[in-house]
């Protein structure tokens, strides 16, 4: 009996959301020592602006993302077609974007795009297409290499059904391949944005003011970095939570059409 | 063009087809005219398939010549488009979309490589599900749906594309059996409609029913040839007397 009660007292979502209450209270103020929340209170003005200024970086991690996504999804599949071809010369080019492109740190890739490229074409390229461009090139191999996949798993009797009604081969992938595939590789894809999302904190080195650059130069002005760190922290886990469950949602909505 | 009188409609000259060292087919020949039920039968890895395979080009053979209608079946544009417009093909997985309702199966081909409008597609897609007794599904996935009904919505599919000859690839080999009927019931339906078709099959009770020409093939050859009256009662080779004693004897 009283093992029970204890029991539901643990299992309880309750119970929990009253701990963490508690923490949440000893940390904000319990330990005014060691911890120094008020650079991000918001009952403080300043605090408030603070963490204004933190979660205003929001804005360019999700555009930097999402931009970036797009266009290596686009990029991936323009690389993947030719890598399920029978022939030999599109699966050899193929073969050596997505090795290459592999090969680059993303770090790297951010620099030599932002340094390099303007000299290299002679153009002005902003922070923030420098940083779209490298993610996007970066993710882009590993876009191709989920579509080839995906692709692939498709069973050989559709391909046959689709040309025994005449289908060419563009309305072969269009109707028939592509919806099926982008189905199950759709876990995959959610994983690639998650990780975008987390790769986008490197664009911080040439200067754009996404989440990461932002606590960068609060730490610097304010010297929090134990909060300003952690509040950071949940930035990127509220965000990726949220991003995790849209696409659970999308799967789910799509299993059952 | 050759004479259209003498020209057997789909004429099979000396093709042979290889999988690596393995001969699928060893220089077979044969002759289809419309409106012919011709029914094929054989021991499994005899090339039945590969050899309704080849005539529609899911497989590329390495030699000899088939023609439909006078048209030499090749990779070029005229070879694909006299397949286009002659030759439905049934599978044995039925192969549907499974993405798409049974209506978007079936109304796919005629508008994506017709050009059909979609209300006249929908029309023609109506007309085939009535035939093959299934119109009150078009809504449904075909995973909603039974095998039998599956294999029926393939054959519906096939003739919304209009073709001259149907092939069946073991249209009832992967069903239960209490759904073989229908399945076999539609296809003598369509066979009595004068449909010209080529079946690949082990059912010798509905190949006695349908087939005006038997064939028995092993080792990717031909071994016996003729009406079903004579093959089943007299067959001349033995190991073609073997083989039906082995399916016949339950």
């Amino acid at each position: 009996m009283l093992l029970n009660a204890l029991l539901i007292r643990f299992l309880s979502p309750s119970f929990w959301l009253r701990l963490a209450g508690v923490l949440c209270f000893a940390g904000l103020g319990g330990c005014s020592d060691n911890w120094g929340w008020y650079v991000v209170n918001p009952a403080t003005e300043s605090g408030r602006q603070n963490l204004f200024f933190l979660i205003d970086g929001l804005y360019f991690t999700i555009g930097l993302s999402v931009t970036a996504i797009l266009i290596s999804i686009c990029v991936g599949l323009l690389v993947a077609l030719p890598g399920i071809s029978s022939r030999r010369a599109p699966k050899v080019i193929n073969r050596v974007y997505v090795e290459l492109v592999r090969a680059i740190p993303i770090l790297v890739l951010i620099l030599w795009v932002y340094y390099g490229l303007p000299q290299v074409a002679s153009i002005s390229i902003s922070v923030f297409w420098a940083g779209v461009l490298a993610l996007a090139i970066s993710d882009s191999a590993f876009q191709a290499e989920i579509f080839r996949a995906g692709i692939q798993s498709i069973d050989r009797g559709q391909y046959e059904a689709a040309r025994s009604i005449s289908l060419s081969y563009r309305d072969t992938m269009r109707f028939v391949i592509l919806p099926q595939a982008i189905k199950r590789i759709l876990p995959a894809l959610g994983n690639q944005l998650v990780y975008m999302l987390k790769m986008s904190s490197l664009v911080s080195v040439i200067g754009m003011q996404e989440l990461t650059r932002r606590a960068n130069e609060l730490v610097v002005t304010e010297y929090r970095p134990l909060e300003i760190y952690t509040v950071l922290v949940l930035e990127y886990l509220v965000v990726i939570l949220i991003v995790s469950a849209g696409v659970r949602w999308l799967e789910r909505r799509l299993e059952t059409s | 063009m050759t004479d259209p009188v003498t020209q057997p409609f789909i004429q099979v000259r000396n093709v042979s087809k290889y999988f690596q060292d393995f001969c699928a087919l060893d220089s077979v020949s044969l002759d289809i005219e419309l409106g012919q039920k011709l029914v094929i039968c054989g021991p499994s890895g005899s090339g039945k398939s590969t050899l309704i395979r080849c005539i529609n080009r899911l497989e590329q053979h390495e030699h000899g010549q088939i023609h439909i209608d006078g048209q030499l079946v090749d990779s070029s544009p005229s070879g694909q488009d006299v397949l286009r417009n002659n030759v439905g093909m049934v599978f044995q997985q039925f192969n549907l979309f499974p993405h798409l309702t049974i209506i978007e199966n079936l109304m796919l081909g005629p508008v994506r490589a017709r050009q059909m409008q979609e209300s006249e597609a929908r029309e023609l897609a109506m007309i085939y599900l009535e035939r093959v007794q299934i119109s009150d599904q078009l809504n449904k996935y075909p995973a909603q749906l039974s095998g039998g009904q599956q294999q029926r919505v393939a054959i519906a599919r096939a003739l919304c594309m209009t073709p001259k000859i149907m092939l069946f690839d073991e249209p009832t080999s992967a069903l239960d059996p209490e759904m073989i009927a229908e399945v076999l019931d539609v296809i003598e339906e369509l066979a009595d409609s004068g449909m010209t078709m080529v079946c690949v099959t082990h059912e010798m009770g509905f190949a006695r029913q349908v087939a005006d020409v038997m064939l028995f093939m092993d080792h990717g050859k031909i071994v016996e040839m003729g009406p079903p009256k004579t093959f089943f009662t007299a067959p001349k080779s033995d190991r073609c007397k073997l083989f039906l004693s082995q399916i016949l004897r339950h």
